[in-house]
């Protein structure tokens, strides 16, 4: 177990930066994700802290020890790769054990790891199969297996769960943080899925084209983004936008465009007009899409049984003051005034 | 700055290349200079080690042979006209393919036959096929009225070139036809369905869509067969001897270099191949524009 | 007008008859040299479609102390060749296809270039390297020449086999601690057993089928390798027929092969096209 440090580090591809100057502490047994758009950079920082990218600048410390000039299986690191890439020709118990067969370690002690690591994750009974013999999930598991049985100080995860249908993937995620409870290692995850993110995550650390947009808990980046770019990531569906002058009686001190959740909006008698277009019932809620005057779309979010009007209807929506996000012109959040 | 990883994947891969780089350099590149510089000396088999230099006299000499003129037109007109028949003939092969009727597997399975056969082997079965008193194909041309009397095939000025070209057409279409058939299958099925649906006729959907989707397969497989069409030996060499009638500039570079024991002179020739074949590849590849990838 | 199902039903029979007409185009030479094999003295100078049944070709062949040695050279010749240039080709391939570094592309391109070479252009260089190696008249100079042919096209073929691997087997073989060496006897060598037999059997066709350097660099009958042998099998005059002989000896020499191609016919598909369209 240990704390992972990188210090302004950076990776190019030819001229081409595609992590600028990351600093970011991850505490000993911290689950931290990592989330942001496709191509932002977030396997790249990943595979750096694994060993099978270079540092083009910067420095890692991973149990406060210098780490960027070390061999990725030295660095006590283990990797579960978006496509398991299990050894296609190895039965599930040698690719458990391969890793430690390497080492040079006894037969007996490897068989003994082995079935301990299988028993862990429920799948001793595949031990003689080929990867070619198991469902997604079991694969999955046995990717998993391959890098807990080399007992890693950190855990490395990028995008596990994106080969999996939508059941599987929720019973891996509570698998996987079962593992982080019983082990209590420092596991990082890479997603671009928000509930993973928010359901998994100690902390969150939103990236934007190599940069650190903000850490924080999932708690934190839902309430107080820093900026317009987590805003608009964090939460499902995305933060309604317009701006200041757009919104009559609703600005702040210095903010020229305004934010608010779909689920804090409720319809009202007053307010912002608008004319509702669409609803998408959902089953559980109601999806309300609305055209505001100035031809913006907002969502709104409506309890299963609530009364909501015709499409076509002119409505108007209101929210608490508190509710309402305000950004400047560089898109960072604008501090609510404590009146 | 870490470089760590990136040096060592770099000394790991020219270690892992070693071997191979030195046998080529031995086999290849060393051989390929000797025979450059030979063509510079006035060397002799018989007596190898004592030679002078000549400067490029050798390569006007050879210049200045009728019969060198006589094997290049040779090769030239045998270059042209196999890989054109062979890539007509291929094409349509292909085509018939990659189609579902009967008898595929066992096209597929034939077409192999004439390619996996040593071209000795296949020059010997034709020679005889073709022989004027005995072979079967006058006999089936008699037969069939087409001709009156036995044609000695290999004899006729006319003809001797052509035997050989079609020959070579028996043996390398089936080259020809699996790698455009690999080209043909990965054109994705739903453009032609597409197509199909807009109601384009068959020609233009093949003139129009697979052609132009095919070009990189064809301008591969013509620029391989071109190649070893223009240093093609041994169909000639058994087919024909030693005549000059069915000639190739490969077989008048060896003839110089082994049956006239001609070192210098020889290598000269060898090296006007080389060019030959050099001036050819580079032609191709930008004429074909293989160094871009196909569109769509 | 013809009707829909009328007019597809015509182009089923025309599809037939084009597929009958090149079977029998590519099949019948050697069929004809299977028939005429088994006829002897005056029998083969008959046009006959069905062969009797006339062993006295192959009884003299298999009697024939030199013609049974050019197999076996043959043999020895072409798996040699064959395993040298697989070994040697799965090293460069891993390098070219798992590797990277400055400079992959112009070996590449090099490598590509050696196998563009007219044999001819090297003749006179690699007959005074085989000299002296001391090879002059040995089957050895043959393995050595012939690598100038398989040794980059194995090369090419292989890389584009290697690139088809996902590049995560080597990340997680290098998480597992493995050593490039490790990671390409323990994880990519037991994968590419396909990629492996089907460009070894291209190579070992094209080593079993060369002719030129067999022809230069081989002096004697007792050394000399089957294509060859069969070149030069001639009979005691201009008016002599050896045909029947040498008939016989081509069945022997090719049935081999062609029960190989038919059995690993995808195979060699695979291997043709994988160097030729992908690369
Ligand atoms: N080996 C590489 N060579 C060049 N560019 C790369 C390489 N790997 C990744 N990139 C680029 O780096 C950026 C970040 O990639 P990546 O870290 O995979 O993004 P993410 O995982 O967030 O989707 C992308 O623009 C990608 O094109
Ligand atoms: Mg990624």
């Amino acid at each position: 177990m240990a704390s992972v440090t990188l210090t302004g580090a950076q990776k190019r591809f030819g001229n081409v930066t595609v992590i600028s100057g990351v600093d970011l502490q991850i505490a000993d047994g911290e689950f931290v994700v990592f989330v942001g758009p496709s191509g932002c950079g977030k396997s790249t920082l990943l595979r750096m802290i694994a060993g099978l990218e270079d540092f083009s600048g910067g420095s890692l410390q991973i149990g406060g020890k210098h780490m960027e000039d070390v061999m990725a299986s030295k660095r006590g690191v283990a990797m579960v790769f978006q496509s398991y890439a299990l050894y296609p020709h190895m039965t599930v118990a040698r690719n458990i054990g391969f890793a430690l067969e390497t080492n040079g370690m006894p037969r007996a002690e490897i068989a003994r790891k082995t079935r301990e690591v299988a028993e862990l994750l429920k799948i001793g009974k595949l031990l003689d199969r080929k990867p070619r013999e198991l469902s997604g999930g079991q694969r999955q598991r046995v990717a998993i297996g391959r890098a807990l049985v080399r007992s890693p100080d950190v855990f490395l995860f990028d995008e596990p769960l994106s080969n999996l249908d939508a059941d599987l993937r929720t019973e891996m995620r509570a698998e996987i943080a079962r593992l982080h409870k019983e082990l209590g290692v420092t596991m990082i995850y890479v997603t671009h899925d928000q509930v993973e993110a928010m359901t998994l995550a100690d902390r969150i650390v939103v990236l934007r084209e190599g940069r650190i947009e903000q850490v924080g808990t999932p708690a934190e980046l839902y309430a107080h983004p820093a900026n317009e770019f987590v805003a608009s990531f964090i939460g499902s569906p995305r933060m309604n936008f317009a701006a200041a002058a757009d919104v009559p009686g609703r600005g702040m001190g210095g903010a020229v465009k305004l934010g608010v959740r779909p689920e804090a909006i409720l319809l009202s008698s007053s307010g912002l007009a608008a004319t509702l277009e669409r609803v998408e019932d959902l089953g559980h809620e109601q999806l309300i899409y609305v055209r505001l005057e100035n031809g913006r779309l907002w969502t709104l979010r409506a309890a299963k049984d609530a009364d909501v009007p015709q499409p076509g209807a002119p409505i108007f929506l209101d929210w608490p003051d508190a509710a309402t996000y305000g950004f400047d012109a560089a898109g960072r959040a604008v501090q609510r005034s404590a009146a | 700055m870490s470089r760590v990883l990136a040096r060592r994947e770099r000394r790991a891969a020219w270690l892992f290349l070693a071997p191979a780089i030195v046998v080529l350099l031995l086999v290849a590149a060393w051989p390929l200079s000797k025979t450059f510089y030979l063509s510079l000396t006035d060397a002799n088999f018989g007596n190898p080690d004592q030679y002078g230099f000549v400067g490029l006299r050798n390569y006007a000499d050879v210049l200045d042979d009728r019969l060198w003129w006589k094997s290049l037109s040779n090769t030239l007109f045998f270059t042209v006209a196999s890989v054109g028949i062979e890539t007509v003939l291929g094409i349509a092969i292909a085509l018939l393919l990659n189609q579902a009727i009967p008898g595929r597997g066992m096209l597929r399975a034939s077409i192999l036959i004439p390619w996996a056969i040593p071209v000795v082997v296949s020059a010997k079965i034709w020679e005889w096929m073709l022989h004027d008193q005995f072979g079967v194909i006058n006999a089936v041309l008699i037969h069939l009225g087409v001709i009156e009397r036995g044609l000695a095939w290999m004899a006729e000025p006319g003809l001797a070139l052509w035997v050989i070209v079609f020959v070579d057409v028996w043996i390398t279409t089936p080259f020809m036809v699996l790698l455009i058939l690999a080209g043909l299958q990965m054109i994705s099925k739903e453009v032609l369905e597409a197509a199909y649906v807009d109601g384009v006729p068959a020609w233009r959907r093949f003139i129009s869509i697979t052609l132009p989707l095919l070009r990189p397969s064809i301008g591969v497989a013509v620029l391989f067969r071109t190649l070893d069409a223009l240093r093609m030996f041994d169909l000639s060499y058994v087919l024909g001897g030693n005549s000059q009638k069915t000639m190739t500039v490969s077989i008048y570079a060896r003839n110089q270099l082994v049956s006239f024991q001609q070192m210098g002179l020889g290598s000269a020739a060898s090296t006007w191949v080389f060019f030959l074949v050099a001036l050819a590849a580079i032609l191709l590849i930008g004429l074909l524009k293989l160094h871009k990838p196909a569109e769509g | 007008m013809l009707s829909q199902r009328a007019r597809r039903k015509t182009g089923q029979w025309a599809k037939g008859f084009a597929v009958a007409l090149t079977v029998i185009y590519t099949i019948f030479p050697y069929y004809w040299a299977i028939n005429s094999s088994f006829k002897s003295g005056q029998q083969l100078f008959e046009v006959n479609l069905w062969p009797s049944l006339d062993l006295v070709h192959y009884r003299a062949l298999m009697g024939d102390p030199d013609f049974i040695g050019s197999i076996l050279n043959s043999v020895i010749v072409a798996s040699s060749t064959t395993f040298i240039a697989l070994a040697l080709a799965t090293f460069s391939a891993y390098a070219l296809g798992r590797l990277e570094f400055a400079g992959k592309r112009a070996v590449l391109l090099a490598f590509l270039s050696v196998s563009m070479f007219p044999q001819v252009a090297v003749l006179s260089g690699m007959f005074e390297l085989i000299r002296w190696l001391g090879l002059y008249n040995h089957v050895g100079s043959l393995v050595l020449a012939y690598l100038l042919f398989t040794l980059p096209f194995t090369i090419w073929v292989l890389t584009s086999f290697m690139r088809e691997f996902p590049r995560e087997l080597s990340e997680a073989a290098m998480m597992d601690g493995c050593s490039h060496w490790r990671t390409l006897t323990r994880i990519y060598l037991p994968l590419m057993g396909p990629a492996l037999a089907s460009t070894g059997l291209l190579a070992f066709i094209a080593a079993w089928n060369e002719f030129l350097f067999a022809l230069t660099f081989i002096l004697t009958d007792e050394n000399r390798t089957i294509p060859v042998a069969i070149g030069l099998i001639s009979g005691n005059s201009r008016y002599e027929f050896p045909f029947g002989p040498v008939m016989a000896a081509s069945v022997i020499v090719t049935l081999p092969l062609i029960v190989l191609v038919l059995i690993f016919q995808r195979k060699i598909v695979s291997g043709l096209t994988a160097g030729a369209v992908k690369g």
